[in-house]
């Protein structure tokens, strides 16, 4: 790949979405742009920097930008965070939320909906304690071609093979040919909207869990920053923020602390999660 | 080190899950079908069986019914791996008592998030 090229494609990444590309991870481009070049029928990566550089065609730079921006996901990925959704937050929100009997849960990159599905799922099971309750999920995601993914509920064989429990599959999933279609009631429970973390998201609200995990690693510091701030303006003082294994708020900024005992739940700087 | 017994006719599928389950640390045995399954549990009690579920002699549904009968095989984990991969049986596997189950083709991610799952991992 071209230094120019590389250059460009990189510098348009981290403006559009805030993803930051090294260049030992070159071959991403490689790998994840040349469908886009062929589905513009463009000969390879050197034609479509042209389109990008010289016409700056919106369509072939929205194509590239979700390109590289749609992660790999499972159902109830790392299944630690679910847990302590299950068996300490929700519990907790239950005694707290008493007067307005209303939580809001927020998947800030939900890719093609494994995550919110599976809160959804856990939440279906603990229908009877939540009766008379207003439980949110909005799922969001930079990727309209994910989105489009996740409200489908369809999923691969492959797909309900990872992280899924089998009986899960067994209560919420039908077969449809060589896929697997969720369950109509369990995705209704979740909102769906495209969002890009580059932006303010004051407008979707204020939520009390918010699931951030596995996007930041790809930020600068800098970015990382903004993001953080942004999401701890959005949450209450008793509100919970789960990052990915790989992502600490350590050295980024004081917007949220650890929560002692609990890896990869945060609570906000100047909160207390209460669990 | 937890002993997994792989159960399938293949043998080529049983090679293919020695490998992926040795680098998982677990102690391997392997059985043809379901009636040398059984001996072998008779013989030592394995925490885990990868059970295929169409073989000779004893089909992996049969095997199962009749490990759960033995002493101490209620605690065996018994995940199923298959070509059967409609609900039917899937749900009929479930019933019977399965832990778990593997829809082929299988890789070794499916089993690690599988076995994760049963808590064997």
């Amino acid at each position: 790949m071209r230094v120019q090229d590389f250059e460009l494609l990189s510098t348009l990444l981290k403006k559009r979405s805030g993803l930051v590309l090294s260049e030992d991870k070159s071959y991403l481009l490689e790998t994840r742009l040349m469908p886009v070049a062929r589905k513009h029928a463009l000969k390879g990566l050197e034609e479509l920097c042209e389109v990008v550089r010289v016409k700056r065609d919106e369509a072939v730079i929205s194509d590239i930008t979700e390109a590289m921006t749609t992660n790999e996901t499972l159902f109830f990925r790392d299944t630690r965070p679910f847990d302590m959704f299950r068996d300490h937050l929700i519990p907790n929100l239950l005694e707290k939320r008493q007067s307005s009997r209303r939580i809001r849960i927020w998947c800030a990159a939900c890719s093609g909906g494994q995550e919110p599905y599976s809160l959804a799922m856990i939440l279906k099971e603990m229908q009877a304690k939540l009766s008379g309750w207003r439980v949110e999920i909005m799922a969001t995601d930079i990727s309209v071609e994910m989105l489009d993914k996740a409200k489908s509920g369809l999923y691969t064989q492959f797909e309900v093979q990872r992280g899924l429990p089998i009986t899960l599959l067994v209560k919420y999933f039908k077969q449809n040919g060589d896929k697997w279609q969720l369950d109509s009631g369990i995705r209704s429970m979740v909102q769906f909207r495209p969002f890009n973390l580059m932006e303010n998201p004051r407008s979707l609200g204020e939520f009390d869990i918010v699931f951030c995990r596995n996007v930041l690693i790809y930020f600068d510091q800098d970015t990382k920053k903004m993001v953080l701030d942004n999401v701890a303006k959005m949450m209450p003082k008793d509100g919970a923020l789960f990052l990915g294994g790989a992502e600490t708020v350590l050295g980024v900024t004081d917007s949220f602390k650890p929560v002692t005992g609990r890896r990869g739940l945060y609570q906000r700087g100047d909160g207390d999660v209460g669990i | 080190m937890k002993t997994c017994l792989v159960v399938d006719d293949s043998r080529v599928i049983r090679m293919v899950a020695r490998k992926i389950l040795e680098e998982l640390n677990f102690n391997v045995v392997e059985a043809e079908d379901g009636q040398q399954a059984l001996n072998a549990c008779k013989d030592s009690m394995p925490e885990c069986v990868l059970l295929d579920w169409n073989m000779p002699n004893m089909n992996g549904l049969e095997f199962m019914l009749e490990m759960r009968k033995l002493p101490t095989g209620q605690d065996v984990i018994v995940v199923f791996c298959t070509t059967e991969n409609d609900m039917d049986h899937i749900q009929e596997a479930v019933a019977a008592g399965a832990n778990e189950y593997i829809m082929k083709p299988f890789d070794s991610e499916i089993i690690q998030s599988k076995f994760t799952q049963v808590g064997l991992i």
